[in-house]
Formats: structure tokens, sequence, C-alpha cells
């Protein structure tokens, strides 16, 4: 890129380089803004070491769920003739689009005690959904598995289903060709899906706030925390941010092989 | 083992309607151009694709496809070959080549002794533990070969398995293929666009265009009495129709042809473009058979000129590069060509 710097026009380059500061400036910021010399102690503060904890296994556990739930769906979406695939596929995305904060109060009219679901649930086996761990779990993966279906979706759609012919003369079922080709062919697409799903899933906010509440310990995710800590605390929620860099980066390092080294979109087979 | 089949797939604006019957260990290439149905056909004799109509029964008793009934892929005892090998790409080539023993309930060790011994058999051996990115495209023709062939199947399926090679390697590729087809007792459908590869390793060609059947037979025949212009082009012939009366045959295009033998009714004139003179003046002599005709174009073709020659009689006439020369043509000019009635072929229509 710096080789063709000479070549870029002004009204591209101009624009170009005030889009890099506006993304690159306010993590600066929060890195010189970071109480370095407190740091220990921060880190080590009760409840940002059981937030950490619970972000990471919720997040976890929703992409745990997305990938059970959403690998089948994108086979659905991807090989199947159903009828109004069209039509699934747009509801599948909406989740996309809607603000995370709708979708935790359609999930608590759905699975709420006194919700569509959540009263049945309540009333069989006495279990109530709202403002624990596994809402927080549920949250996450209502936002973060479009991500995972639709980058699935499109593995499938770029990998040439003829292998899958052969695999059918060859004796195998479609349950068959599904584990032992299918999956294998698309699996890097699917890890980029699941780490998607996971960063998503960790940052979540607005549908776990309204659907699973904000309890220290068992529904305060490391997002959460840093939003409340902002309030009372500016300097613990710099350091929760900084936390929270330092994973997403890490989530950046894990996908530098599939979209940073070989062209955005390329989608290439690592 | 024998493959009785008649197959009537319509999509848009394919209407494949075809019959054919393969006996055990015979090998019928389905030869035709792009766009014939060669590939859905053998799509549906596969079991990938369920026909429209017709039926397909192996051995006499075994049903694959009727009206209603239709054995999924995974169920018929069937080997296929595709264009570009399909090896699974995240597999050992014995992996590969042992899947199909595998998914038929063959323990592991037991499949991958098999696997060995059919790429032994196909001549990689040593290569089993080879990812198929590593195969050269031969080497990894044979290894789908050995992997179609492994679970000794009752029908063989050939999709253009040597178009994808580059010409050296396909002629030997060719020769193992038709060494292993000699071996094979089942029977064996070859779906190609090349008449060498129809020629080389088939029992019987028929040729499919536009979804039917036009000529059926031995390789030799067809190559020798083309009954279309498609195949005739292919064999190198140049095809015309016409009525023949005696020792002359009258074109449907005009123009009279000489032949050496007795000819009646309907029948094909075939000529050689090898067989075709030409000349700038009117050759001295009088051979029965001479029309002045023009220049189309010319491409050189070998060691020889393929001339395309319009005028009454439509004819391509091959020359030699230092005879071309010598005539000095360009396109467009008037030049006379002549057949000796001996080199013309005539046979019924």
């Amino acid at each position: 890129m710096r080789r063709r710097d000479a070549g870029v026009p002004a009204p591209l380059l101009v624009p170009a380089l005030l889009g890099v500061a506006f993304l690159v400036l306010p993590l600066v910021g929060l890195v010189v803004r970071a109480p370095w010399g407190d740091l220990g102690p921060q880190l080590t503060r009760p409840g940002v070491g059981e937030a950490l904890r619970l972000s990471l296994v919720s997040a976890t556990l929703a992409t745990v769920v997305s990938l059970l739930l959403g690998v089948p769906l994108a086979w659905v979406l991807a090989r199947s003739r159903i009828r109004g695939r069209s039509l699934l596929r747009a509801l599948v995305t909406v989740p996309l689009v809607l603000p995370p904060v709708v979708g935790g109060v359609a999930l608590f009219l759905v699975l709420g005690r006194q919700g569509l679901v959540g009263r049945w649930l309540y009333e069989t086996t006495g279990l109530s959904l709202p403002f624990t761990t596994a809402a927080v779990v549920v949250a996450e993966t209502f936002v973060a598995m479009p991500f995972l279906v639709i980058s699935v979706e499109g593995a499938l759609r770029a990998a040439d289903a003829r292998f899958e012919d052969a695999a059918a003369t060859l004796g195998a079922d479609r349950w068959t060709t599904f584990r032992r080709v299918t999956l294998p062919l698309v699996a890097p697409g699917v890890a980029a899906g699941a780490v998607l799903c996971w960063a998503r899933a960790l940052g979540e906010f607005g549908a776990t706030i309204t659907f699973a509440g904000n309890f220290p310990g068992t529904t305060q995710t490391m997002p959460l925390a840093v939003y409340l800590a902002l309030q009372r605390d500016p300097d613990a929620a710099i350091v929760l941010s900084l936390v929270l860099l330092a994973v997403s980066l890490a989530t950046l390092l894990l996908l530098r092989g599939r979209w940073l080294g070989r062209g955005a979109g390329q989608g290439g087979v690592a | 083992m024998s493959l009785a089949a008649h197959v009537v797939v319509r999509r848009g604006s394919l209407a494949l309607d075809v019959a054919l019957d393969v006996a055990d260990g015979e090998v019928l290439a389905v030869l035709g151009p792009n766009g014939a149905g060669k590939s859905t056909l053998l799509r549906v004799l596969a079991g990938l694709l369920a026909p429209d109509g017709g039926q397909v029964v192996v051995d006499g008793d075994q049903t694959w496809d009727s009206a209603d009934r239709h054995v999924p892929a995974h169920r018929r005892a069937l080997g296929m070959v595709f264009q570009d090998h399909l090896l699974f790409p995240h597999l050992s080539v014995t992996e590969n080549v042992a899947f199909g023993l595998r998914t038929r309930g063959v323990r592991r060790p037991a499949a991958r002794a098999a696997a060995g011994q059919w790429l032994d058999r196909v001549g990689l051996a040593g290569l089993g533990d080879r990812r198929p990115g590593e195969l050269s495209g031969g080497q990894a023709q044979r290894a789908a070969l050995a992997r179609a062939l492994v679970g000794d199947p009752r029908v063989l399926l050939l999709d253009e398995p040597l178009s994808a090679l580059d010409a050296r390697t396909r002629l030997t590729v060719r020769a193992e293929l038709h060494r292993h087809l000699a071996h094979y007792a089942g029977s064996a459908v070859l779906v190609t666009h090349d008449p060498v590869d129809a020629m080389a390793l088939a029992d019987r060609v028929v040729v499919v265009e536009e979804g039917r059947v036009v000529q059926a037979g031995t390789p030799a025949d067809v190559a020798r009495r083309p009954r279309t212009d498609y195949v005739a082009r292919l064999v190198g012939l140049v095809l015309l129709p016409g009525t023949g009366a005696g020792q002359q045959v009258a074109l449907d295009g005009g123009g009279v042809v000489a032949v050496a033998e007795e000819a009646a009714g309907e029948v094909f004139v075939a000529v050689r473009p090898e067989s075709v003179a030409l000349y700038l003046e009117r050759p001295a002599g009088s051979p029965r058979n001479v029309w002045p005709l023009q220049l189309v174009s010319a491409t050189p073709h070998g060691s020889v000129v393929r001339c395309d020659l319009a005028g009454e009689v439509p004819l391509t006439a091959d020359v030699t590069a230092t005879a071309f020369a010598e005539l000095g043509l360009a396109p467009g000019a008037a030049v006379w060509a002549s057949v000796k009635a001996s080199e013309v072929a005539v046979y019924a229509r």
C-alpha cells in the first residue's frame, strides 16, 4: 500500500486519513488516559475478575449454542430446497439490524415470567429465565448467532457442492456427507463465524441489560460493568475498557489470516 | 452385470430422451457437443438427479429409477469419475480411496489395505499419505479412478475423465484408463466430447445431440460413416446428404457427385478433406468430380492448410503448406476442386 501512496488523489486521501484518525484516535485516547501505575490494584479489585469471567463464560456458551443451532440453520439456508427460504433468511438476519435493546424487550415478552413461553416454562418447571446467567447467554445468542449463520452460509455457498455429489456416489448419505465432507471443507468459515459471534456476544450490552438485568456476579458482564463504573469511578471504567480492547485485538489476530492477510472479502481457505 | 436405461429429463431448454444398454464388461461412450445433455444423463444414472420419465435397471432386476421408484445416489453400487477429479482436499489420498468402503461399513484397517492395493494398481504406490493438492493432474485422476473402482461397483460412470488434463498427460492416462476398463467386469458409461477418447476407450458409441441419440454403433463405424455434421466434423469428414441413382448422387443442396459404388435412395456422401485436390485452372484429364468453388478461409492445421470452400458443393480441402503457397490463394479466390469417385464414401441415410 505504501508504494502507491503517491498515486492517491487528494479528494480520496484526505477523507481516508480522517476516517483512520476517527477510528483510531479514541483507542489511542483510551491507552493514553489509562492509569498505568494503578493498573494492578484496579484489575484485582473485587468484581472485575467476576465480570470478566462471567463475560468469557457466557460469550463462550452463547457461541456453543450458536454453533449447535446456527450451523444446521446455515446448511438449510444454503443447501436445502425448502420453500420460503429467502423469507427465512430475512427473518434470521433481523437481529443483525434490530437495536439490541428491542431484542431484549422482545425476549422479555416471550421468555419473561408472564411471557408466551416463559409463563408455561414457569408453571411446568418453576424455572424463570430473566435476570439469571442463562438469560445472559440467551440474550447474547439472540444477538450474535446471525453473524455465525451468515458467515457459515457464505462459506457453504462458496464451497463446491460437487464434492457432495462425489461423496454421494461413494455411498455417503447426506448426514455422513455433511460430517465427513461438507463440514471439514467449510471449517475455516465456521471458525471465522464463531470468532465473530463470540466477539459480538462478548460486547453485548443492550439486550443483556434489558433481559438479564445488571446483577454483579450473575448477570453483570464486562460491558455493563464498564458502563456502571464510568459513572462512579472513571479510572476503573478505563481499565475495564482496556481489558475488552485487549480481548478484541486478540480476536482480530485470530481472524487476521482470513481477512487481513488475503484481502477483505476474499474468504480464502486458510 | 448390465445397465439398461431410458432417461427422460425436461429442464428449461433441454429435452433429454435417451435410451441405452450396456452389457457386462462393455464400455459405452456417450459422445456429443456441450449442452447436448450428456452430463445430465450421467447425473440421472448416478442418482444425483431424478428423471422426469423412463427407467434405469441394473442386472435386469435391480430398478434404480422408474415411475414410482428413485434409489438415491448413495444406495447405488456405482463408481463415478469426475472431470476435475473432485478428490476431497481435506483427506489424504488413501483416505479418499478408502472413503467409499468406509461409508459402506468396511472397517478402517481393511479399507485402508484395499485402498493401498488400488493405489498400487493405478501406479500411485507410496503416494497414499499425500494430500490431493500435492498430486499432479494425472496422478489425481488416477487416484479418482481408484476411488471409483475400489468398491467393485456394478456401474462405472466417467464424466469427461481426461478433458482437464494437458495433452501429454492425457495420452498416458488414456492408455492406463483403457487397461483398467479392459479388466473391469461391470458396465461402464463414458461421457466425452472428444472423439479420440470415445474411439480409444469405448466398445460402442452413441452420439447425443440436443438430447437425442443421433447415431449409435462401433467406434469404427461411427468414424467411417457419420450421420450428422457434428460427428463428421469431429472425425474430419465433410458430410453431404443427397439422393443416389446409379453411380451418381444428386446432392440435396444442388450439384452432383460421382461415386464408385451403386447408390440408391437417400444417402450420405462423405469426403475426406485430404482427398480433395485444388487447381487454379480446370484440371485436364476430365475427372468426373470437378467443381468451380470459392475459397472462404484457410487455416493452418498441423502440417496442412485447411481450406473451407463455398459453391455448388461446399467442401473442405486439406492441402500441404507448400502446395498452398504455390497456389497463392487468398480468401475469396476462385479455385477448382476435384475428388476421385473412388475416394468418396456413400452410405444409406
